[in-house]
């Protein structure tokens, strides 16, 4: 384990008071906060040796080819690929989830195939999917969950029929901290040849991927969520499967051979990035998945773990309490409902309290409907939170309740 | 309805933020209830939140306004939005630079664009009904 109060001290804004009171940042499942170490290796690229990649014949070219290379390689460690070209830098999972869905998808499905999916997924795991079921003919299959948010293995088997040729499930719920057995689900989708999906958004930031291990054929997550900076993404695809995929977008940085008429395309990763990429980003979320590993994914499961605990233990001495999702291993991700308070006017007084909380549907609106609500409040954890930081928010919680009685 | 001269002074009088929202509730809970009939999509105010319903009015000529939310906070800034567009004509609509006023009523920061609960959502939905009613 390593000693959370110490590891405070590499993130500056945590450090800061808002509205004049410590931040108690619970809204780290939308995005984390980033290390010191991720903003001054940024700043320093920035500063000292930017060039843009994979053009250059001077040192500077070279030399950022070179960080923009490594932090791929960075991401393939991280997430055990066999071998760097099948990681594809994106702009966030949602637009990994999107190549997918228009360079494989409506490349391969035909009328009458169908797509499942889970209750849990987040919109960037929905849409793109329906506009591909749309296009094509397809049938977007939906599997059930359980009221307390519990994945049921009946559901999914029932509903994977010879006709379903993608799975794409989230392998951690964002709204209900559910952990979704993914290698499980591999495993009995391609024994009906269906290819695999995961969004990992959340389940990268709380527990080590291992895509061999999994063996998905595509997986997804963003490097905001790593404690890494915006605008960076990634997807994995089996390399076989990236090579048999025609480019998403068209441009420069993505080409074999190039005539007026006719185009033949480089091989993956680059035919999938056109045009310049986040250089300085993905350079970044290298340095943060870096970070990550130094701390040791167990070791931030563990205390994720042991914030779950204590968080469940904290929440009882709040009356009228309702977890929503309510499974004892789910991950650190909590949404609620607190008597007949608003999550809006809970928010507005939690808000003064500097105690960041999310509320609303959270870009899975058909989840939140399904679960019985319209909008509900989330406290979600990352590495950094701390036992005082649950200890505020129960107090914070409990001042929203004098106030809206 | 609260004219918004008192509400400016009383909230003038409150320093700290629980005293100034603990008003606003009580400002919500004096807001006239919105009968069920109107809480429906055709009088909804999109981006927001929480539910907000938007019903406008006109008495000769001049609007008003009635609103309703399913939070208890953001009733309270409905009556405040309402208090300042009661009874006005769709040019002095017009006029109203409503930012302003919520920042003398030390507001602001809940009609900012970027704030979750969206009641610049409502106020744009007042203007685009005193436009609809000089047509």
């Amino acid at each position: 384990m390593y000693d959370v109060y110490k590891i405070r001290q590499d993130f500056p804004i945590l450090q800061k008071l808002i509205e004049g009171k410590p931040n108690v940042y619970l809204d780290s499942a939308a995005s984390a906060q980033k290390p010191k170490a991720v903003i001054n290796k940024m700043n320093n690229v920035l500063k000292n040796s930017y060039a843009n990649v994979h053009r250059g014949t001077y040192a500077l070219s070279d030399n950022i080819t070179d960080e923009y290379e490594k932090a791929r390689i960075i991401v393939q460690k991280f997430l055990n690929a066999r071998s760097a070209q099948e990681i594809v830098f994106t702009r966030n999972a949602t637009e990994a989830i999107n190549l997918v869905a228009y360079s494989w998808a409506m490349e391969n499905l035909h009328p009458g195939d169908e797509i499942l999916i889970s209750e849990a997924e987040h919109h960037a795991n929905l849409i793109p999917w329906q506009i591909v079921c749309q296009k094509k003919g397809c049938a977007l299959r939906v599997f059930k969950i359980g009221d307390d948010g519990a994945y049921l293995p009946h559901e999914f088997t029932k509903s994977l029929s010879e006709k379903v040729k993608l799975v794409a499930v989230t392998a951690m719920s964002n709204v209900l901290g559910t952990i979704f057995p993914i290698k499980d689900i591999a495993a009995k989708a391609h024994k009906i040849g269906a290819k695999v999906l995961i969004d990992a958004c959340q389940a990268a930031v709380h527990q080590k991927i291992d895509v061999q291990d999994i063996d998905c054929d595509f997986l997804a997550f963003s490097g905001h969520k790593t404690y890494g900076p915006t605008g960076i993404g990634v997807l994995y695809g089996k390399l076989e499967l990236l090579k048999s995929m025609p480019p998403y977008q068209t441009g420069g940085d993505m080409v074999d051979k190039v005539t007026y008429q006719y185009t033949t395309y480089a091989e993956p990763p680059s035919r999938f990035e056109a045009g310049t990429p986040a250089i300085v980003e993905a350079i970044g979320l290298g340095t943060a998945l870096r970070y990550m590993q130094k701390l040791g994914l167990e070791n931030i499961a563990l205390h994720e773990q042991e914030l779950v605990k204590y968080m469940y233990e904290k929440c009882q001495e709040i009356k009228d309490f309702k977890h929503i999702g309510s499974l004892p291993n789910k991950g650190g991700v909590f949404s609620f409902q607190v008597g007949n308070i608003h999550p809006q006017d809970l928010a507005y007084v939690l808000g003064k309290e500097g105690v960041a909380i999310r509320i609303g549907h959270h870009c899975a609106e058909p989840l939140v409907e399904r679960m019985g609500y319209n909008s509900v409040a989330r406290a979600s954890f990352g590495l950094y939170t701390t036992k005082e930081d649950i200890d505020a928010f129960v107090a914070a919680v409990a001042k929203a309740q004098k106030f809206f009685r | 309805m609260e004219d918004i001269e008192i509400i400016s002074d009383n909230l003038s009088m409150l320093d700290d933020w629980e005293d100034k929202y603990q008003y606003l509730i009580e400002l919500g809970e004096k807001l006239p209830p919105l009968e069920d009939k109107y809480k429906t999509d055709e009088w909804k105010v999109s981006g927001c939140q929480s539910q907000v319903w938007l019903v406008p009015e006109n008495h000769d000529g001049k609007l008003s306004f009635r609103g309703d939310s399913d939070a208890i906070m953001v009733k309270g800034i409905i009556a405040v939005i309402m208090a300042i567009y009661q009874n006005k004509s769709a040019q002095e609509i017009k006029k109203i630079a409503v930012e302003k006023i919520f920042a003398k009523l030390g507001l602001q920061e809940h009609l900012s664009l970027s704030r979750r609960n969206g009641m610049m959502s409502m106020v744009d939905k007042i203007r685009h009904y005193a436009e609809e009613f000089v047509k």
